[in-house]
């Protein structure tokens, strides 16, 4: 078991036609995920990689028990998804579409949450648990085979496969690795993201890897030194160097307003006491170091 | 998208806001037309889509039309932050009695729109957050329920107005457009500062500020167009880059850098700047790119003029490394080779494939980011 996911998550990919939904949807078969169910209206009746498509999530959860969806619909139709999978009743839904206007994701997002929803993303790579080989998202699976007691939570794709690498090169196994995505407003946020995988017994040690724009990296040193999380914790900030008011790649990476840049967010984790690795590569020597090992 | 000020202007106007009379001009004649068709002092205001234009001397107050002319002809083509004066903005001068601060935003935190006031404005809000922070009020508005009366009723009280007059209607109204504009527009920021009481006794926005969701322009085809028109603060790379499907932002130094994925990207410039090195870019090629993109990225950088070396961390998963190394044969291919450095660090699927190919190419593939970030700020030294 895993905070978010277990073994009887069922997943349904809505979008399983598409060029990148069907891709991942083999992906995540091929790493033990129980995929049930694809959604793409219009396409109800056919089949992706041995997985039944049908034309809304509502029946899909009806056949089959789907309880967690993935969207790999595109920007436009995608908050839309969102909705719909809310309304069907699933309880976890995780989005990977990158350019959903950020109006749209505020309502969908708030949506949810009222119903009691969780929402990972837009604009992530999902969440890829080891220990019950359950991924939900595009993490390349051989990064994710040694199941452990780390815990990532991230606002970046790419860095949180180059992190768990080292992690797993150092002898450390994964309990849950989450992208909790790139834009400026998200479902889960890395502060609350950091509190729920902390929730769990199997967690050792967190890793958490923020980045420039926002203040959720200040609001979970806050959270930290209050006393809402109490295991070890490292962290790593990426964007030391950007420039302000320049949006680096993520729609939500940018100093604006002044605030949100990598140097508060260094300071504030040093302040409460979570190392900050100075690149990601001392990640590693600093979690063992955390877990006096 | 950062809209002018004028651009921004009419957006208040057509919610029934109060402005200024003005138009924007683009040369020196018809500034001077501008001002003797408005008549009596003029301000002109440089259309540049970056704060604190004043300071820079891009606000100038012309008596006469021929006094206009003759500043617009200094105003025209003066280098603000970096960015080229091409439009002015020609508007009426207004006598100020007190000046407030107004903006709209989306706050991460609550997931809520939120109103920032303040009864001081004409500075940034970040200059009031420092020195009077207590004179900031927020009032947080749930996209569920939307602006209400109370919502209005706190900010423009909060404002200093008197209930029931009409200066505190017109303040209210102000405050229910900037809202509106908000959603109709899918905008990031909304913002009036100064929101200005003239001596006449009206309530204005006396400057105007909106930046729409880039992510949301497809439902503003009208803007989308105005910016392909006049891109504003967006360099030629940038626009390059956009069209070819990678991102890419302009810094100063000479280490060009290629990574993907945002995060991935950034710790690359940071890793670099850890050892001495200063990066020139950054540039994502973004998840599972194609050799296409690699290529066109590469060139980009292979034809900068400032990059001396050029470092690429690419962690595979999506995108393989046998396709990067294509892009990076194709790119040299067609530039006919380069004097430039190029150092590379991959991982992950087909990585082997991906080295053979490269190797081919006299170029070393290094496993450790580390040491490759290393031999690329040494590189640019040498």
């Amino acid at each position: 078991m895993t905070v978010l996911v277990g073994p009887n998550t069922k997943v349904v990919v809505q979008g399983i036609t598409g060029r990148e939904g069907s891709f991942h949807t083999q992906r995540m078969l091929e790493y033990g995920t129980k995929v049930v169910a694809g959604v793409t209206p219009g396409k109800g009746g056919t089949t992706v990689h041995g997985v039944p498509v049908y034309d809304t999530v509502e029946e899909a959860v009806r056949r089959h028990g789907a309880n967690a969806s993935v969207i790999f619909v595109p920007a436009r139709f995608a908050a839309n998804a969102v909705l719909e999978a809310v309304d069907a009743g699933v309880e976890l839904v995780v989005v990977i579409t990158e350019h959903i206007p950020v109006h749209e994701t505020l309502r969908a997002v708030n949506y949810a949450r009222s119903r009691g929803v969780t929402v990972i993303g837009p604009n992530c790579p999902g969440l890829v648990a080891p220990p019950v080989r359950t991924k939900l998202g595009i993490m390349p699976n051989n990064i994710y085979q040694t199941p452990g007691k780390i815990a990532v939570v991230s606002r970046s794709g790419t860095l949180t496969y180059e992190i768990s690498y080292q992690l797993v090169r150092a002898g450390f196994g994964i309990n849950i690795a989450i992208g909790v995505g790139g834009d400026p407003v998200v479902g889960l946020d890395l502060a609350e993201a950091a509190l729920r995988v902390a929730q769990d017994p199997d967690v050792e040690g967190i890793v958490v890897i923020g980045e420039v724009g926002g203040d959720a990296e200040e609001r979970l040193a806050k959270m930290y030194a209050e006393g809402a999380i109490n295991k070890p914790m490292v962290a790593y900030v990426a964007g030391r160097t950007a420039p302000p008011g320049k949006r680096m790649g993520h729609a939500g990476a940018i100093v604006m307003l002044g605030s949100g840049d990598a140097k508060s967010k260094i300071e504030a984790f040093r302040a409460v006491g979570i190392p900050v690795a100075e690149t990601p590569f001392e990640v590693p020597q600093l979690m063992a170091r955390q877990l006096k090992r | 998208m950062k809209l002018h000020e004028y651009e921004a202007k009419e957006l208040f106007s057509k919610y029934g806001v109060k402005i200024p009379p003005g138009r924007v001009a683009t040369t020196p004649e018809e500034v001077r037309k501008i001002a003797e068709e408005i008549g009596g002092p003029v301000v002109l205001k440089a259309q540049v889509v970056v704060a604190g234009r004043g300071k820079a001397g891009g606000i100038k107050v012309a008596k006469t039309p021929e006094e206009a002319y003759e500043l617009a002809t200094k105003m025209f083509g003066m280098n603000i932050k970096g960015l080229v004066v091409k439009k002015i903005y020609v508007t009426k001068y207004v006598e100020v009695e007190r000046e407030m601060y107004l903006s709209l935003i989306i706050d991460r935190a609550t997931r809520r729109y939120l109103f920032l006031a303040s009864p001081i404005g004409g500075v940034d809000i970040e200059e009031i957050a420092k020195t009077q922070p207590e004179k900031i009020k927020r009032v947080y508005v749930d996209p569920s329920v939307g602006l209400r009366d109370y919502h209005v009723r706190s900010i423009v009280l909060w404002l200093g107005f008197k209930p029931e007059t009409p200066q505190w209607r017109q303040a209210s109204s102000i405050v229910q457009a900037m809202y509106n504009i908000m959603v109709d527009y899918d905008a990031e920021l909304v913002e009036s500062n100064p929101l200005a009481v003239t001596r006449e006794g009206d309530v204005i926005p006396l400057d105007a500020r909106v930046i729409v969701d880039d992510n949301a322009l497809y439902k503003h085809p009208e803007l989308e167009k105005a910016l392909e028109e006049d891109p504003r603060d967006v360099s030629e790379f940038e626009m390059y880059a956009k069209k070819i499907g990678f991102h890419y932002v302009e810094l100063d130094g000479d280490v060009g850098i290629i990574g993907n994925g945002a995060g991935l990207t950034m710790a690359t410039m940071d890793l670099v700047y850890h050892f001495g090195g200063r990066p020139a870019n950054f540039l994502d090629i973004g998840g599972g790119a194609s050799r296409d993109v690699v290529k066109e990225a590469l060139k980009v950088l292979l034809r900068h003029p400032r990059v001396k070396v050029i470092f690429m961390n690419i962690f595979g998963g999506i995108t393989r490394a046998d396709e990067v190394a294509a892009g990076v044969e194709a790119a040299l291919a067609e530039e006919g080779g380069t004097k430039k450095k190029i150092v590379v660090r991959m991982k992950g699927t087909n990585e082997e494939l991906g080295r053979q190919m490269l190797a081919k190419l006299g170029i070393p593939l290094y496993e450790n980011a580390e040491e490759a970030a290393q031999k690329a700020v040494e590189l640019a030294r040498a």
